[in-house]
């Protein structure tokens, strides 16, 4: 069975040419990159190219990338770094409800050790309020950590306008840019961003890698204690293989940003219209212009999310549901409570990220099982009689 | 193309034996483990059914046999048709049997309407027992396994009879469960030694008076040990410390031994009595699923057990209005208890079953 993949917001393929430039990393060029000899040289030489060529594409100084071993591994450093390492200056932490779970935990987690923090709402797009969020800041504020787009609904932030609150404020601004880096042009300085999480695999480059962006003038606790490497911050011999297709992927997806930001908008948009016209009773979640161009998730009213997965991967689709993984608990989506979806609806949503080898044909294949699917699944659904029969409104 | 399958999963040998099976029988089979419990406070346990190790277990076998497995999340519903029931069953002076409330709600209804959703048309279990055509009832039956010491059709005869023709039980015709494992074995299967699971799976450590206690704290009244003239003997720790037939533990140093003859709920009572009261031989029944006819309109022989581990008996099955049946036995059965079932066979046939009043 062949197998279709709309996921990319979980993870992509790699790159045949970032593959290419990793290989010797992982057989000739085995040195450590610590070490004073020429195989050890020339590792580091990779290392430090990779570090400017990340470096460039956000405007920022090379000694202001950090590598980490995943866009949660930089998250984590991000946050606990800078709450620890300020905490003198306040504890005061502000967020968003809608953050990714390494966000999420990781704020959760300093709660329990004295920290304070704000949960931002948002609106039924999925944007914050920036009002809400000048009222939030007490001078006990240290960081405001708000997601570049989400993972979920694709809704993108107003990024610019929330650095410039955090800089009048002094207060530190961390985003966590996993989804949008490699679809969205970023530069830091512009967007007053003081550090931003991003990782590899979901730019089409190998998984395990992550990079983290701190501002110099920030200062952070380094997350892992042992040796020196990235600059006495993140002990551990370097990844440098996972470094170097890292560079040469982040490379790649802003060399073609514009062109693959067309082709999945296209389909993006195709699919959305097509579903809106052929389905009825469907949601479209999230902003309907400031979203990722290969996000599209839709609600499917009086039907479970998680059998309208199975039943596509059945078929040999990959998708995701919005609601929880299927081995975890029962709760519908944070981000789509958040959003101010009911259960049922929310339980009823499906997650589409598409993928630069994706294709028209692809989308169409995509809707023609999509509608036979939920068709079946609502002549089933116990919720959906009652809806026909009017004892169920929503 | 292939019949599809949807296999219930615990990662025990059993259910994994029936996946290699139903595969080798050209089944296009699909596994699922339900999720239906979680004790996140206590270490993970080796005997449960559906702790996150058995879920493991369950997929490293489908991995293994190259078949897709899904892990299904019922806790809800698990919590209301099994957990609660249990709970409210013993608050009543009931004895409940949760495994079948389990088969009934969860694996041959909820599975079940999740298959029909995958556009799958079978669904299969690792228990011992058979559904095979009989010309003699024009239908599909639930019959007894080969292996009659294994056998669990007991615990089956809540399967609606609609969809008899639908279930499968690949270990219906095994005699000996070593014969199990050694598939198990011969397929590599590192499950193979795993233990069979015994107890409840949502109480770990088997202590159901102890896990009763910490969720009906306040429910549990003490009261009065009677004779059955309703003469009080001694106090008791509330009626849940209490089964049908109980003879030690009741503090009590007559000369001749009382066994528990009925729990009375409604005056919170221990009733005792002598070993003669606790033999009988007219059981009442409700809440009665009948496999092998939509209507019984006169009395049935048959033959009878009043609990998992009791031994078929013939009877006489007297139907009554509301789906309740008056059974009775030519010989008196002991300790007869309200909320186990009472499952009634022709045969090797299921008939059907219900509960005991």
């Amino acid at each position: 069975m062949k197998i279709k993949y709309f996921d990319h917001a979980a993870t992509t393929k790699l790159n045949e040419d970032v593959l290419k430039e990793m290989l010797p990393y992982l057989t000739e060029e085995y040195g450590n990159p610590s070490s004073i000899y020429s195989l050890g040289r020339s590792n580091k030489k990779a290392i430090e190219d990779a570090r400017e060529k990340v470096a460039k594409v956000f405007n920022a100084d090379a000694k202001e990338i950090y590598f980490t071993g995943s866009g949660s591994e930089s998250d984590n450093t991000a946050i606990k770094g800078v709450a620890y390492a300020n905490r003198k200056k306040g504890n005061h932490i502000i967020t968003t409800k809608i953050e990714h779970p390494a966000v999420l935990d990781t704020c959760k987690s300093l709660e329990k050790d004295g920290f304070e923090v704000t949960y931002l709402n948002v609106d039924s797009e999925g944007l914050v309020d920036l009002e809400e969020l000048k009222n939030a800041i007490t001078d006990k504020t240290i960081l405001i950590t708000i997601m570049f787009a989400n993972n979920e609904i694709g809704t993108i932030q107003p990024i610019e306008e929330i650095g410039k609150i955090a800089k009048q404020h002094k207060i530190y601004f961390h985003t966590d840019a996993v989804q949008a880096v490699g679809n969205i042009d970023i530069d830091v300085n512009k967007l007053n961003i003081d550090l931003l999480s991003l990782s590899a695999h979901k730019f089409y480059g190998p998984k395990g890698v992550g990079a983290l962006y701190v501002r110099k003038t920030v200062r952070f606790n380094k997350f892992i204690d042992g040796g020196h490497q990235e600059r006495n911050k993140r002990a551990g011999t370097e990844n440098v293989a996972g470094i170097v297709g890292l560079s040469k992927a982040i490379e790649m997806a802003y060399e073609k940003l514009d062109e693959n930001n067309r082709h999945l908008k296209e389909l993006r948009d195709l699919y959305i219209s097509e579903i809106e016209e052929k389905i009825p009773y469907v949601k479209l979640n999230g902003h309907r212009e400031k979203r990722l161009p290969g996000n599209a998730n839709i609600s499917f009213k009086f039907i479970e999310g998680e059998s309208l997965l199975l039943n596509l991967d059945i078929k040999g689709i990959c998708a995701s549901s919005g609601s929880a993984c299927t081995s975890g608990s029962l709760d519908p989506s944070h981000v789509l409570l958040a959003i101010g979806l009911i259960h049922e609806v929310a339980h009823g949503s499906l997650r589409v990220t598409f993928g630069i080898e994706n294709t028209k044909e692809d989308v169409i294949e995509l809707i023609t099982e999509l509608e036979e699917i939920v068709n079946r699944l609502r002549e089933m659904s116990p919720l959906y009689e009652d809806f026909v029969d009017g004892t169920y409104t929503m | 193309m292939k019949p599809k399958v949807l296999l219930g999963m615990s990662g025990g040998v059993d259910s994994s034996v029936a996946a290699i099976l139903l595969k080798e029988q050209g089944y296009d089979v699909i596994g699922a483990t339900m999720k239906l419990w979680q004790n996140d406070e206590e270490p993970e346990c080796n005997s449960g059914c559906c702790s996150l190790s058995s879920t493991y277990d369950a997929k490293r076998v489908c991995d293994l046999l190259g078949i897709p497995h899904y892990v299904f999340n019922f806790m809800d519903e698990f919590k209301q048709h099994v957990i609660d029931d249990f709970i409210n069953q013993y608050k009543v002076g009931k004895t409940p049997n949760p495994c079948i409330e389990c088969n009934r709600y969860l694996k041959f209804d909820i599975m079940y309407k999740k298959a029909k959703q995958l556009g799958i048309d079978y669904i299969a279990t690792g228990h011992y027992a058979k559904t095979e055509y009989s010309e003699k009832y024009n239908k599909h039956v639930l019959k007894k396994s080969k292996a009659l010491k294994k056998d669990q059709t007991y615990a089956l005869y809540n399967i609606p009879k609609e969809i008899v023709d639908k279930v499968l039980f690949p270990l219906g015709s095994f005699e000996e469960k070593s014969d199990v494992r050694k598939i198990a074995e011969q397929h590599n299967l590192l499950i193979a030694k795993k233990p069979d699971s015994q107890e409840i799976c949502f109480i770990p450590d088997n202590d159901y008076v102890k896990f009763l206690k910490e969720n009906m704290n306040d429910e549990i009244k003490e009261g009065n040990i009677v004779d059955t003239n309703g003469k009080i003997l001694t106090r008791h720790k509330g009626i849940i410390n209490y089964t049908i037939g109980q003879r030690k533990g009741l503090g009590l140093s007559k000369s001749t031994p009382l066994y528990v003859v009925k729990l009375d709920k409604k005056n919170n009572n221990v009733i005792v009595g002598e070993e003669k009261d606790i033999y009988s031989t007219e059981v009442l029944v409700e809440d009665i699923n009948y496999l092998l006819f939509d209507i019984i309109d006169k009395p049935l022989d048959i033959t009878a057990k009043i609990r998992y581990s009791a031994k078929e008996e013939k009877a006489k099955l007297y139907p009554l209005t509301d789906n309740t049946a008056k059974i009775v036995f030519e010989n008196k059965q002991r300790a007869v208890t309200p909320g186990q079932s009472i499952v009634f066979y022709i045969d090797d046939c299921v008939l059907g079953g219900g509960k005991i009043i």
